[in-house]
């Protein structure tokens, strides 16, 4: 029941921060609303654990929570430098060269 | 059933703060509050639902893992709050000041 109860909560947050992440005018906002559902995620999943009595999928939800911080600040150094192997220069100063 | 107890209250805070969380995610008017809204509710909602969920563990390698997902989410969701405003600002998104109606 509590279970039950804390997966249907997880699961109305999921839904807003989706529809932000497909009406997100910036990129930066879908960016926001993606890490945020990757956090409810792991919460999710923690919570499904408990829910059918099998502790083992914790490790899953410890992987979810590293990957979803990695993917994250991968995105944003994308989007920030147009691509991964500039140092630290803008797309623009590499396109000049 | 004081376990119990503890749980539900633990679960439901850290229901109610999602659910904040997400409906400021989808109302309010630019990128900075959207992100204070998600920022600032993320990491006590995660530390209250693994709370709830380690009261129903005990003292086990259960809640030893809950422990390691708690102390990773405490460090990175800020980190990633803090990147990602970062990013914003250098890429040249302004903070809506006033009404918003000029």
């Amino acid at each position: 029941m509590m279970y039950t109860v804390a997966a249907i909560a997880i699961l109305i947050t999921l839904a807003l921060a989706l529809a932000r992440a497909l009406l997100g005018p910036t990129v930066y906002d879908r960016i926001a609303a993606v890490n945020m559902f990757g956090t409810k995620t792991v919460l999710l999943i923690a919570v499904f654990a408990f829910m059918s009595g099998r502790t083992d999928l914790l490790d899953i939800a410890l992987v979810y929570a590293l990957i979803n911080f990695i993917g994250v600040v991968a995105v944003l150094k994308l989007v920030e430098h147009g691509n991964f192997y500039t140092e630290g220069k803008t797309a623009d100063e590499v396109n000049e060269e | 059933m004081t376990l119990e107890i503890l749980s539900w209250v633990c679960l439901v805070a850290g229901s109610l703060l999602g659910i904040i969380g997400g409906i400021g995610m989808h109302r309010f008017p630019d990128f900075y509050t959207r992100l204070h809204a998600a920022g600032t509710t993320d990491t006590l909602c995660a530390f209250l639902f693994l709370l709830g969920l380690g009261f129903q563990a005990g003292l086990t390698l259960a809640s030893f893992k809950l422990f390691l997902i708690f102390a990773f989410i405490f460090f990175t969701s800020p980190t990633a709050s803090h990147s990602l405003a970062n990013a914003a600002v250098i890429g040249g998104i302004k903070p809506q000041l006033g009404s918003g109606k000029d």
